[in-house]
Parts: structure tokens; C-alpha cells; sequence
């Protein structure tokens, strides 16, 4: 605040517009504002961790944290009468994390491949004019909302995967794990390819020409000289995009089931984590139900992983920086 | 060594075999390419190749007479009388009156399905507009019912048995006879623009919706912005750089990557539960929306302000001026169209959030256009998810005409900040 001061006495002798403890008080206060702004992000993330915190310490008085980590079933229905069979609801996660974790391995066998070899494509290969074309139009893949996947996959996609199941004599569930999975990994393709694309640039020219030099052609060259040295940059680049994959709700919520199977079968229906958080808050229920605050329990543990995800993400390209920097 | 001579020839056996593992390793980017491009291809097509048809609605062309003894006996034209008089029936006479032949009460029913349930508040509608239309006889085109509406447009296969099929093969018969002396027409559905969401498919619109999202992104700008741009110039102009800097830094950046729908489960928790701020308001949603569109709108305005050079800021320091002055009256003018960028971009991306909004219950069903931000509303990523979920086959086609105008929203937002960009940017 020094220079500041000093700006306002010089200021002032010229002009003697407004006393200096006024202009001094007003510049503070703006300050003051601008730090403010800039916390409310500290704020929403303190916002996120104690309110999925606070529920989910209500959740887990009533169901041990134990069961819900590692129990097989998951059945939140609590019940009409307190009689009935089950009625304590069953929290047991693990199919939820299975069915996530499957709908993700899926999505990433699609967009791995496909995102890297365009990124390859694109940065080595294609020329500035062909760059230019394709690299908005993958883009715009990544601007197209969720809730439109998640129509492709559940009305268009799906019913195809079934029929054609069908004519070679497979049993493909009609909420199949395959094609929420498939579409998910259609939607992730710009993550991974434009993060890749920027790392697989951003090796340095000096690499490439030495390869050459000793007489590789530009294929080997891009597999064992130029990947190798890209690798933390794609490695993290997959990571978020994962990390994507496990927090994306619509594609899910639209396309895969309810039910909580335990199953490896892609052709299967099985749930994840966000399509469990959106049906045990959508419709009409009381709050403070072990059910409603299950829900919490999941989010916090969407959060954790996510959040583990992409910091070891950051943590790899920034080690990749300082190599060439 | 003759081996090592031998392989670099141009003919050589190995050398061309690198020379096809070159050819085939860039054939696989382009099959990457074509790809993903092939399914964006796909998906926009098919999704345009359904919607274009709810852009239509089939009508029947009746000559409705307003009878007097129906809507008004007594003569008064009190404004209860006039809202709830029999329109159904007027209506249904002026359909009945082309088909004399049909006297059974199922008959009838099944002739009555041919004309839309809302073909009664249109009536309604135009007699409180104008009551001096009582006694006349005006010919109008009344929507037609969705399975009408499906028929004319050849999305039904009449070879299908009659009981697999919603239409029955008397109201084939009947619509065709219409269609033939011309009095069903498929005229511009101006009801899917204008209209709130209904349970008929041929009466749902989509401007409840679009009202609910404008209002939510209103919202979600006016808070979003100015904290946003806020917080970059203290982070870009005035942050010391020090652990909380660094904090606030990281927090940015993964607060950018956390899930929507955690977003959502902190508006239900706090906006809803704690603050007791209305449920399925715009309110909240824009308030959530806000919350995660701010990373968007730092990153973007830190962005315009790094691209102001130096040389700005001190010759505004060395004619006098103080920091706060220097960055307020010289370097934010000039970042504002950077910044204005970045806030529609983040716009276009809230526009099209739907999860966090199904947290706070903007998922319910309204008919309704909401007049401010404190009524029920739905947004409109979210009808499209409602109608997606309704069993009515007339509804895909409005789900997908639905995406169609969202996309055209994103379209026309994405484009305005690419004009923007190109018009304000500026080469120091």
C-alpha cells in the first residue's frame, strides 16, 4: 500500500479533490471486497466438505461406515411397515462402486484409444489446416450437454445394442451397462485427446530431430521417443479424465439402472454411485431418513475420489513440467 | 554389417516393413478422428431427424359455433361462467357435426380422441379475450390429439394389429376422411414455443422451460461475475504471493473438476435445508450455478487481465495514479471483453447443467411459466430429462426438438463469444 499512498499525496496536492483519509478508507474497502471475492472459493469448498461431512456422520450413526464400504447389498427402500422384511434398508456399496467402476473401464477403453491417437494424430501428423478443422469439432463434443448423451444413449443407442444383441443371441439387458458406458466414453474423448495434445506438443522439438538424426521413421519416433517422454502429461490427462467418467451423472441416470447388481457383465444393467444419489433425492420424501442422507454418504465418497483423482493428476504433469522447463 | 546396408536400402524387405507400421500407425488417427467425428455426426443427426417433426402439430379445421345457451345461459357473461363453461363440448359438436353417422357413446369417445384435450382452453382462452364472440361462428384450426398427430405424420404403421397400435383403425379411418377433404392440416406447432409443459405431448412447450433457465442464468450472472472478475484482479493485480494465495489457487482449480452433482447435494444441504430458501426456485438453482461456473469465470478473467500488458498499468502509475485506480479505471476496461468471454462461455455451460438442478428439485412437474425467480420452474436441460422419461411415444420427438433448441441456445452463446473475442481482441 505504500506506492499507494504516495500516488494519493501527490495526487491530492495537484487536484485537492478529496481528503486523502477518504480516498485511503475507499481503496481499503475495495480491497477488502476484491479478498472477500476471491475466499468465496475457499468458501464453497468449505461449504462442500462439512455439509457432505455433517450428513454423513448422521448417515453413519445409523449405518456403520464398515457396512456401507464393504457390505454386497445395496437395497435403500426403507420400508412401508416396520414389519416388513428388510425394512431397515440394506447400505451395502459395493455394487455401487463395481457398477461405477465397470461404466468407467468402459467409457476409458473408448476414449484411451481413440482420444490418444487423435491427440497423436493431431499434434504430429495433420497439417495446420487440417488442425484447425478438427480440433473445434472434437471440442464440440465436449461442449454438448450431458442430459443429450444421456437421450442418445437411452433412446438411440441402446435400444440398437439390444436388437442387435438379440439377432446373435445375446440377452443384453435394455438399460445395459455397454451403452452408458459406450456414450460416456464418446463424451470424454476431448478431455482426453486436447490434454493430450497439449502434452505431446509441448515435448521439445530437439527429442524428435535426434530420433530422426540416428534414422527413425516419425512412428517410432512418436512411440519410443516422443510417448515415452509425454507419458506423466497423458497419464494425467487419463486420470481426469476418469475422474470424469465416476462424477458424470446424466448419461447414467438416463441410461443405466436402478437396480444394484454385482456383476462384470457389460450387457448387465448395473447402477454407479451419482444415478444412486439422484434416486434417493429426486421425489417426494422427508429428509433425515437413513435413505436421503445415504445419499451424502455417497456424495462424499464421489468427492474423495474424484478429488484424489485429479490431485494426483496435477501432481504428475507438474513433475513432467519441471523435466523440460 | 552387409545386413545393416542391406535393410537401409529403399527395397529392402525390413525398411519396407517400417515404412507399412508407419503407414498403419497414422491410418489409426484418422480412424481415431473419423470416429469421434462419426459420432457426432450420428447423434446430431438422429437427434434432428426426430425433432424436426415436433416443430409441426397437425390441427383439424372445425367450424366451432359458440353457442350461447352452452357457455353463457344467463346472458351475464360473469367471468366464472365464462371459464368454466362446457368448451369440451363445443368442440366436440362442431367434430361430431362431419361425422353424423356416429351415435354410440364409445363410438363417439373414440371420435372425441381425434381432437386434443386442449382444444377446450383455446376456446375458453379466446371467449375471456373477447365475449363478443358468443353467437358467431368462427372457423378454427384446434390441435389434434398426439395420435392423430403421429398418423399424419407416418410415425404409426397401420400394418401393425389393431391392438398393438394406440390408434384404432375406425380413427384411422376417420382421420384420413378428414385428411382427405382437407380439414387436417400440419401447420408451425407455435404451441410448442409458447406453451408450459402439459401431460399431452401435443400441448407440452418449452417456454416454461426456457423462461425457468433464463431466469436461473440471470441469476447465476449476477452473482457469478462480479465475484468472479472480483476475485481475479485481486488474484492477478494485488495477491501477495503467499500460502493463502497459494490456497486460494488450488482450490480454484479443483473446485473446477468436482463433480456437478456434488454441487447440487451442497445447494439441497445449505441453500435448502439450512438457509430454507424456496425448493425448486430458479433462485437456488442460479445460486448453484453460480457456484461452480465462478472457477470458469476466474480462470478466463485472470486470463484477460495477464493479457493487458505492463506498460498500461505503469504509465498509469507513473502519471499518479494509485493501484487501485491504475486497475479500475485502465487495466479492467481493457480486460472487460476478455472477461465478458469467459462469462458466456461459463453461461453456455450452466445452460446446459442438469444434475445439480435435480438436487434442489427443479425436476417437478409445472405448467405453469414461473414470473420470477422465487416460483417453481424447471430449466430447460431439465424438461428435456423429463420428457426423455415419459412412456408417450409422441414425446421423443419433443424431448429431441427440445435438445434442438437447447443446442441452438448453446450455439448462438458460443458464437457470440467467438465474435466478441474477434472484435475487442487486440494485438499490443
Amino acid at each position: 500500500m505504500l506506492a499507494s499512498d504516495t500516488a494519493t499525496a501527490g495526487r491530492q496536492s495537484t487536484l485537492g479533490a478529496r481528503p486523502k483519509w477518504a480516498r485511503i478508507l475507499w481503496e481499503r474497502s475495495v480491497l477488502a471486497l476484491l479478498i472477500a471475492s476471491s475466499l468465496v472459493a475457499i468458501l464453497t469448498t468449505v461449504g462442500i466438505v462439512l455439509s457432505l461431512l455433517f450428513e454423513s456422520i448422521r448417515f453413519f450413526e445409523a449405518v456403520p461406515i464398515t457396512e456401507f464400504l464393504f457390505g454386497l447389498e445395496w437395497s435403500p427402500q426403507t420400508a412401508m411397515r416396520s414389519d416388513q422384511v428388510g425394512s431397515s434398508g440394506a447400505f451395502g456399496a459395493i455394487p455401487l462402486f463395481a457398477g461405477t467402476a465397470l461404466i468407467s473401464l468402459i467409457a476409458m477403453l473408448i476414449a484411451g484409444p481413440i482420444g490418444l491417437l487423435s491427440a497423436i494424430y493431431l499434434a504430429e501428423y495433420a497439417s495446420h489446416h487440417v488442425h484447425s478443422i478438427v480440433k473445434p469439432l472434437l471440442e464440440i463434443l465436449a461442449g454438448i450437454p450431458t442430459v443429450v448423451y444421456g437421450f442418445f444413449a437411452a433412446l438411440i443407442v441402446a435400444p440398437i445394442i439390444r436388437e442387435s444383441g438379440s439377432v446373435i443371441g445375446l440377452d443384453v439387458a435394455s438399460e445395459s451397462a455397454l451403452a452408458a458406458g459406450l456414450i460416456m466414453g464418446v463424451m470424454i474423448i476431448p478431455i482426453v485427446s486436447s490434454l493430450s495434445d497439449d502434452v505431446i506438443s509441448s515435448v521439445p522439438m530437439s527429442l524428435r530431430e535426434a530420433s530422426y538424426g540416428i534414422g527413425a521413421t516419425q512412428s517410432e519416433t512418436i512411440r519410443r521417443v516422443v510417448l515415452p517422454a509425454a507419458l506423466p502429461g497423458i497419464v494425467s490427462a487419463m486420470l481426469l479424465a476418469t475422474s470424469r467418467a465416476i462424477g458424470e451423472t446424466m448419461i447414467v441416470v438416463m441410461a443405466a439402472g436402478l437396480a444394484a447388481n454385482l456383476t462384470a457383465n457389460p450387457l448387465q444393467a448395473v447402477t454407479t454411485i451419482t444415478v444412486q444419489i439422484v434416486g434417493l433425492l429426486t421425489g417426494d420424501q422427508e429428509f433425515d431418513t437413513p435413505k436421503t442422507l445415504a445419499a451424502f454418504a455417497l456424495g462424499l465418497t464421489l468427492f474423495v475420489i474424484t478429488l484424489l483423482l485429479n490431485v494426483t493428476a496435477l501432481r504428475f504433469v507438474r513433475r513432467y513440467q519441471e523435466q523440460y522447463d | 554389417m552387409t545386413d545393416l546396408i542391406e535393410n537401409t536400402r529403399a527395397d529392402s524387405p525390413m525398411l519396407q516393413k517400417r515404412y507399412r507400421a508407419e503407414r498403419r500407425f497414422r491410418a489409426y488417427g484418422i480412424v481415431a478422428i473419423l470416429i469421434a467425428i462419426a459420432f457426432l455426426g450420428v447423434m446430431l443427426i438422429s437427434i434432428f431427424g426426430l425433432g424436426y417433426t415436433a416443430f409441426q402439430q397437425t390441427e383439424v379445421k372445425l367450424d366451432i359455433y359458440f353457442d350461447p345457451d352452452v357457455i353463457d345461459p344467463s346472458g351475464e357473461r360473469d367471468p366464472t361462467t365464462l371459464s368454466t363453461a362446457n368448451y369440451q363440448s363445443l368442440a366436440r359438436n362442431a367434430l361430431r357435426s362431419h361425422f353424423p353417422e356416429v351415435t354410440g357413446r364409445r363410438e363417439k369417445r373414440e371420435l372425441h380422441g381425434l381432437l386434443s384435450r386442449g382444444a377446450s382452453n383455446e376456446l375458453r382462452e379466446m371467449v375471456q379475450e373477447d365475449p363478443a364472440i358468443i353467437g358467431s361462428t368462427q372457423t378454427l384450426w384446434l390441435p389434434a390429439s398426439d395420435d392423430l398427430d403421429l398418423l399424419i405424420k407416418g410415425q404409426i404403421d397401420t400394418a401393425l394389429p389393431e391392438t398393438q397400435r394406440q390408434i384404432s383403425d375406425q380413427q384411422i379411418a376417420w382421420g384420413l376422411a378428414l385428411q382427405a377433404d382437407g380439414l387436417v392440416e400440419r401447420n408451425f406447432n407455435h404451441r410448442f414455443l409458447t406453451n408450459g409443459d402439459s401431460r399431452e405431448p401435443e400441448l407440452a412447450g418449452i417456454w416454461g422451460a426456457m423462461v425457468g433457465s433464463f431466469l436461473a442464468l440471470f441469476v447465476c450472472f449476477i452473482l457469478s461475475f462480479p465475484i468472479g472478475v472480483m476475485a481475479a484482479i485481486y488474484l492477478e493485480e494485488f495477491a501477495p504471493t503467499n500460502r493463502l494465495t497459494d490456497l486460494i489457487e488450488v482450490n480454484i482449480n479443483n473446485l473446477a473438476a468436482v463433480p456437478s452433482i456434488v454441487f447440487g447435494l451442497l445447494g439441497l444441504a445449505i441453500f435448502l435445508n439450512f438457509m430454507d430458501l424456496p425448493r425448486s426456485a430458479p433462485l437456488v438453482g442460479g445460486m448453484v450455478l453460480a457456484l461452480m461456473t465462478l472457477p470458469t469465470i476466474i480462470i478466463a478473467a485472470r486470463a484477460a487481465l495477464k493479457a493487458v500488458p505492463p506498460s498500461i498499468r505503469e504509465a498509469a502509475l507513473g502519471v499518479g495514479a494509485s493501484p487501485m485506480q491504475t486497475v479500475f479505471h485502465h487495466v479492467l476496461p481493457l480486460g472487460l471483453p476478455g472477461m465478458l468471454t469467459g462469462a458466456i462461455i461459463g453461461m453456455a455451460q450452466a445452460l446446459g447443467e442438469t444434475a445439480p438442478l435435480l438436487m434442489i428439485g427443479m425436476v417437478a412437474f409445472i405448467v405453469d411459466i414461473p414470473q420470477g425467480i422465487f416460483d417453481p420452474a424447471t430449466a430447460l436441460p431439465v424438461q428435456i430429462f423429463i420428457w426423455a422419461d415419459s412412456p408417450e411415444r409422441a414425446f421423443l420427438a419433443k424431448t429431441a426438438a427440445g435438445i434442438m433448441v437447447l443446442l441452438g441456445f448453446l450455439i448462438i452463446m458460443n458464437l457470440s463469444a467467438v465474435l466478441l473475442r474477434r472484435r475487442f481482441t487486440r494485438r499490443w
